[in-house]
């Protein structure tokens, strides 16, 4: 085994030498599969997204041109005031899909779902954006690494747990607290909601925040401003974009969520703005009804079409949140 | 090294499940009605205990979803508490070839909920009619105090909601600002929360729950969905609930069926609160003709 003289036609180092060479060749086309391997599941993950896109879309388009379809649930039956209810009881805005004459009115839904959205972003967006502030710029750093992973644990509740509190406990506080006609509302949905966003939005904003530069604070400190001061006039102005950032990813988080609404929130379609009406929104409508629709009716074409326009804001809203994010990463950059 | 033990382990443990669960004869399922989860539930669960090779699975989702399910062939017994159409049996015919087996199972009466503080105590069919369909708004119209009516009702997958629209608001709709939940335990949860609201569902959820007598029209007396007037439909809400099935039902599963029409099976369903068919002998009854179960069209 001595490396040093190497006899000529020692089978021992022959042997050796031959194991480690193939040992080698081995590693490297280990690495090579391992290479290849990581990009197909790239390739898989992209092209589920397109194949989801694709395959909404074309259950839904046909909502356009299908004869069956245009004559029960024409554009105008979709978005325009129909002549729905009595004479003194007119009701101009009607989704019931199920009946003698199915309507399919879809403003009530896109309102609803509007409505418990903004709620939630203005509950939760500035718990959130304040909780980030304080472990960016004030908290201790032991302090920081314990609330950090408790408010990201609160995204790892499932939905159908905050719905149920929702449904349970929620509603019963806000009913006594502000008395609402209707225990399950647009507020107690929205609220719930919020819970389910703020991980979100708060773990984008503080990313964002501790992104801005030691030096503009050091600058900020230098000239005798307060901490609380250069928090609020120098660090969040800097990490605006991100904020916005997360805003955004919010929203479209909270558009898209299902179960804390299909809980929460009543499922009565009202055309109403009054914040204390029960709300149904585009998601817990599609989650309720696309089990027992007949495949390719009208009424199967309708929720996929509201299913297509869900993607689309959704994905039209994530795009401008990365937007936003790639535009705070050049400003923070120096251009 | 480790990694690639994980990965032996895990296959092997999968392999080795995959073989356990082959080897185990195939369960029954039964899926649909939201309202007879509780009922189907407690007949497989002693039905296993008296069979301990019998392996069932229950899931509720609503009768449409379960008759869904029977059409598409992903579910041996279908739980409806409304029949089944004449279209959904044809659809069952074409896709499967086979002809759908109805079997009565049990008898509910349709019960209609109020929070308990609530001071009616009788409503005839055409107030609750005025009620989902926004016509009457207010508990005082109907000889309550003063205030706003919220009602409950359910999703269109249920089939005691096509049951409602059929039986009691005589197809009109419901108004827009009625509020549906997932299943009849949200509704009577709701409704025990909610001092001024109404709710409807299986009498067997009525439990703890306050609930209203029900009169045909103003001069007819009123009453209560106890087991004598729901079997003799003086009550005037009541209905059958059903198991469909594709094709005759063979196996463990004809003597599921044989046993839940029998005497102990039928104990269950009173037991879980709903009421026996009218002659639990163990014939299995196959024409609905009495209990309200009026014929559609």
């Amino acid at each position: 085994m001595n490396i040093n003289t190497p006899a000529i036609g020692s089978d021992s180092t022959l042997v050796k030498a031959n194991s480690l060479s193939s040992h080698l060749t081995g590693a490297r086309f280990m690495d090579f599969l391992f290479g290849k391997f990581i990009l197909l599941n790239a390739i898989l993950a992209v092209s589920t997204i397109f194949l989801i896109g694709i395959y909404i879309g074309k259950e839904a388009i046909p909502v356009f041109y299908d004869e069956e379809t245009r004559k029960e649930a024409s554009l105008g039956n979709l978005f325009a005031p129909q002549k729905y209810g009595t004479q003194e009881m007119p009701l101009p805005f009607v989704w019931q899909p199920v009946g003698e004459v199915p309507k399919y009115s879809v403003l009530p839904l896109f309102l609803g779902t509007l409505k418990v959205t903004i709620i939630a972003l203005l509950f939760g967006a500035p718990l959130a954006i304040a909780a980030a502030i304080y472990t960016a710029e004030f908290a201790k750093p032991w302090v920081r690494e314990i609330v950090k992973p408790i408010v990201e644990l609160l995204a790892g509740i499932p939905s159908v747990v905050l719905g149920f509190l929702a449904l349970l406990v929620l509603a019963s506080w806000l009913q006594d607290l502000f008395g609402f006609d209707y225990r399950l509302n647009a507020v107690n949905a929205g609220i719930a909601m919020a819970l389910a966003i703020i991980p979100i939005i708060y773990t984008v904003s503080e990313d964002a925040l501790s992104a801005v530069p030691r030096t503009y604070r050091e600058a900020s400190l230098a000239l005798g401003v307060s901490p609380s001061k250069t928090a609020w006039s120098v660090v969040l102005p800097a990490a605006t974009p991100g904020i916005f950032a997360a805003m955004v990813l919010g929203f479209g988080r909270a558009m898209g969520e299902t179960m804390v609404v299909l809980m929460a929130s009543g499922n009565a379609a009202i055309t109403s703005l009054k914040l204390s009406d029960s709300v149904r929104t585009i998601s817990a409508t599609i989650a309720s009804e696309l089990g027992e629709v007949v495949f390719q009716s009208p009424h199967y074409r309708v929720l996929f079409f509201l299913g297509a326009m869900l993607f689309v804001l959704t994905f039209l809203l994530n795009m401008l949140g990365e937007y936003f994010v790639a535009k705070l990463k050049r400003k923070l950059m120096g251009h | 090294m480790t990694l690639k033990r994980v990965v032996v382990i895990l296959a092997s443990m999968l392999l080795s499940w995959n073989f356990w669960v082959l080897g185990e004869n195939k369960p029954i399922t039964i899926k649909g009605s939201d309202t007879m989860v509780l009922l189907g539930q407690r007949w497989a669960e002693v039905y296993m205990k008296k069979n301990p090779a019998a392996r069932i699975q229950i899931t509720g989702g609503g009768s449409g979803t379960g008759i869904a399910a029977l059409i598409n062939g992903t579910t041996d017994i279908c739980e409806s508490s409304r029949p089944m159409k004449d279209k959904e049996k044809e659809q069952v015919k074409a896709k499967r070839n086979l002809d759908v087996k109805e079997i009565p199972v049990a008898v509910d009466g349709l019960a209609i909920y109020m929070n308990s503080v609530n001071p009616i105590r009788e409503l005839t069919l055409d107030q609750i009619k005025g009620i989902y369909t926004g016509r009457i708004t207010n508990w005082k119209d109907v000889g309550g105090k003063e205030g706003k009516i919220i009602a409950y009702s359910r999703e269109n997958n249920s089939g005691t909601y096509a049951y409602f629209k059929e039986h009691v608001l005589e197809n009109a709709d419901f108004h827009p600002a009625i509020q549906t939940l997932p299943g009849t335990s949200a509704v009577t949860n709701a409704v025990s929360k909610d001092l001024k609201s109404i709710g409807y569902g299986g009498i067997a959820y009525a439990k703890g729950i306050h609930h209203a007598m029900v009169k045909k029209d103003a001069s007819s007396p009123a009453v209560e969905p106890s087991m004598e007037n729901v079997l003799s439909a003086k009550y005037p809400i009541s209905r059958y609930l059903y198991w469909y099935m594709a094709g005759e039902p063979s196996g463990e599963a004809a003597k599921l069926v044989d046993w839940i029409l029998g005497a102990e099976g039928q104990k269950l369903v009173r037991e879980v609160g709903y009421y026996p068919l009218p002659k639990a002998a163990g014939s299995p009854v196959t024409t609905p003709k009495a209990a309200g179960a009026k014929k559609k069209k």
